[in-house]
């Protein structure tokens, strides 16, 4: 890194609770201008609480933070000129129709009537909502809506915008279209937030990644270094009949010493640096007549970083799972 | 598009238009000055007439209710109160312009409490305006629909026979009057609106607020006959005072420290409650 660009986030041992809660617990965060910044966590992480804060929605009850130069506490006034949020729950109001909305936050942002319709129209236009632009937001599906949202977040642009799972419940095609509005507004010079629970959203969209869990921050870096720092690199090995993923993790347990069942029933890995362990792991499973569509030795997905930060993946959500990242790689 | 978007795997042309309006609508946007207080105020009373354009069902509760009220107590107890339903009318039409006003601001609490089971509110929430644009905003609104429930009850009650001696011009002042005190107690349920957890616990609440309240006044009746203790209640409860005033404006034999006291009461209720709901709702 040479020129560092200035923060657009900084914050420091920022903790809220909410009774006995302790929703977010010393979060350190520093957000380069003109990044996407991903915040990955699974469900009650506190990743909505941090946004609330940073957004100056709620008080931290200790640690400061400033937004674009200005303190979240003592300028927030300031700091809400430059932001704006687009919450997890779609923060459109649904008993309007969708030009209305746009209107409503043009009028509210200082235009004028009349260019809050042009404004309006213009982003109906982009954001491919044009013909739905005078239903009211409750019969939109949920792509719709979150377009919406994001159009509503940007009637004037923004310098820092807070994104909290844009995607959840969207089908791939809508998820992909969010995406290229999240990297088309990067690509013009707004810095993001983006709350994630999905590892994969994280690995596509965000220069730097914190891994927060349990209200605090275990694990922050590129997507690459993240996947570094849980060992080298992974076999990943798909196979023709998910059936056989049993006999098949077996195998790569002997080989390899460990094995992580991905998601996808017919998809299994296991850490392997060098590709004659890798061949030789391939072999043997041909031995066992395990059937195999397809492998590649290469960096373990995000799923596996997570497994290994908190020693649960990010789906099962277990009690006793913070499990110390030292522990883990010196297992 | 740039090298960054080329693992999107539904590129079609149309996402590329799209894509390219995108840029456009991101690149024109220099930033307007700062909306005004009152600028912003009026949009959010625009978003409460929209709601009502789009769900004009909640017009039914300023308008059937009191035509229920003014039909009920007119003909059902008109007669046995005040000997005749003409006379009775022109002594209970104000005082059931005063109840069903009152009642409906209790769903100003109502809906902003369940305003607040929605993510826009956040969104409002981090808006640079003036803090209490949303809800004097709202509350403007509401104040729309009392025109629109008080229009009602007057034409209605002309039509059954009731006589204002101060003509119309009487009876506008008294409307703006009882508005203005309502908007000052809508504060009050306001502030339940953010205290309490459900819109129906506001309900209840609120009710069991301006039920007894109302009922303890002489909007139905003198308050002559009553025993002297909640005679001495009735005489200074501020909906009694509020319905006395309205009548006298609407039948022009009003008594200017009546009307000083119900605009004190409100100015007074507005400046407890208004910086609390502010307040509650900036906390979140
Ligand atoms: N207003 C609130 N009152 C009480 N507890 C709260 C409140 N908001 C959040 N919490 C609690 O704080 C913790 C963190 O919640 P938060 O919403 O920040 O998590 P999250 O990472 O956004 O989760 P998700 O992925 O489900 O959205 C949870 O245990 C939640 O129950
Ligand atoms: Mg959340």
């Amino acid at each position: 890194m040479t020129t560092q660009p200035p923060l657009a986030i900084e914050a420091t041992g920022l903790v809220k609770s909410f009774g006995e809660t302790c929703a977010v617990d010393g979060v350190d965060l520093a957000v380069r201008s003109g990044s996407v910044y991903g915040v990955l966590g699974p469900n009650g992480a506190g990743k909505t609480t941090t946004i609330r804060v940073l957004a100056t929605l709620l008080r931290p009850d200790a640690g400061s933070a400033r937004v674009l130069g200005h303190d979240i506490v003592r300028e927030a006034e300031a700091v809400r000129e430059l932001v704006s949020l687009t919450g997890q729950l779609a923060s459109v109001d649904e008993d309007l129709s969708g030009q209305e909305n746009l209107v409503l936050l043009g009028l509210l942002l200082g235009l004028k009537r009349r260019a809050a319709k042009a404004r309006a129209g213009e982003l109906l236009t982009a954001f491919g909502l044009a013909e739905a632009s005078g239903k009211l937001v409750k019969h939109y599906s949920g792509g719709m809506r979150r377009r919406l949202d994001i159009a509503a977040s940007i009637v004037v642009t923004p310098q820092l915008m807070f994104l909290d799972e844009p995607t959840t419940g969207l089908d791939p095609r809508s998820r992909n279209q969010v995406w290229d509005i999240v990297r088309t507004l990067v690509a013009e010079g707004t810095t993001i937030l983006l709350c994630t629970q999905y590892l994969d959203e994280a690995d596509q969209l965000a220069d730097r990644i914190a891994v927060i869990d349990r209200g605090t921050v275990i694990a922050e870096g590129t997507p690459g270094e993240l996947k570094a720092s849980v060992g080298s690199r992974a076999l990943h090995v798909r196979l023709l009949d998910p059936d056989q993923r049993p006999e098949a993790a077996r195998v790569l347990e002997r080989e390899l010493g460990s094995v992580h069942l991905e998601a996808d029933p017919a998809a299994l890995s296991g850490p392997c640096s060098d590709a004659d362990r890798a061949a030789e792991a391939v072999a043997e499973l041909g031995r066992a007549s395990v059937r195999i569509g397809g492998f590649s030795l290469g960096q373990p997905s995000l799923d596996e970083v997570f497994l290994a930060l908190t020693g649960h993946t990010a789906e099962e959500q277990t009690e006793d799972g913070a499990a110390d990242l030292h522990e883990e790689q010196a297992a | 598009m740039s090298t960054r978007t080329s693992h999107a795997q539904t590129s079609t042309p149309a996402a590329g238009e799209e894509t390219a309006a995108l840029r456009r609508a991101l690149a024109s946007t220099p930033r307007p000055p700062r909306a005004s207080a009152v600028q912003a105020t009026l949009a959010f009373g625009w978003r409460g007439m929209l709601k009502v354009k789009h769900v004009p069902e909640q017009l039914l509760d300023v308008t059937i209710t009191p035509v229920m009220f003014v039909l009920m107590f007119t003909y059902l107890f008109g007669g046995a109160i005040a000997g005749s339903t003409g006379e009775y009318l022109d002594y209970i039409l104000p005082g059931v312009l005063v109840m069903s006003i009152l009642f409906t601001t209790v769903y100003s609490g109502v809906a902003l409490n369940t305003d607040l089971t929605k993510g826009v509110v956040d969104r409002f929430r981090s808006l640079p305006v003036w803090r209490p644009a949303p809800l004097v905003g709202a509350l403007l609104g509401d104040a729309a629909r009392y025109l629109v429930g008080g229009t009602v009850i007057v034409v209605l009650g002309l039509a059954l026979g009731f006589r204002p001696g101060a003509g119309i011009g009487g009876v506008l002042a008294a409307m703006a009057l009882v508005i203005v005190f309502a908007f000052g107690l809508s504060w009050v349920f306001t502030t339940l609106g953010l205290l309490l957890r459900s819109p129906s616990a506001v309900m209840n609440a609120g009710f069991m607020g301006i039920f007894p309240l109302t009922f303890l006044s002489n909007v139905f009746v003198e308050p002559e006959t009553l025993p002297a203790g909640l005679r001495a209640f009735v005489d200074v409860n501020p909906i009694s005072i509020l319905a006395t005033a309205s009548r006298g404006l609407m039948h022009g034999n009003a008594d200017p420290t009546e009307i000083v006291i119900v605009l004190a009461t409100a100015a007074a209720l507005t400046a407890i409650f208004a910086p609390l709901t502010t307040r509650l709702y900036r906390r979140g």
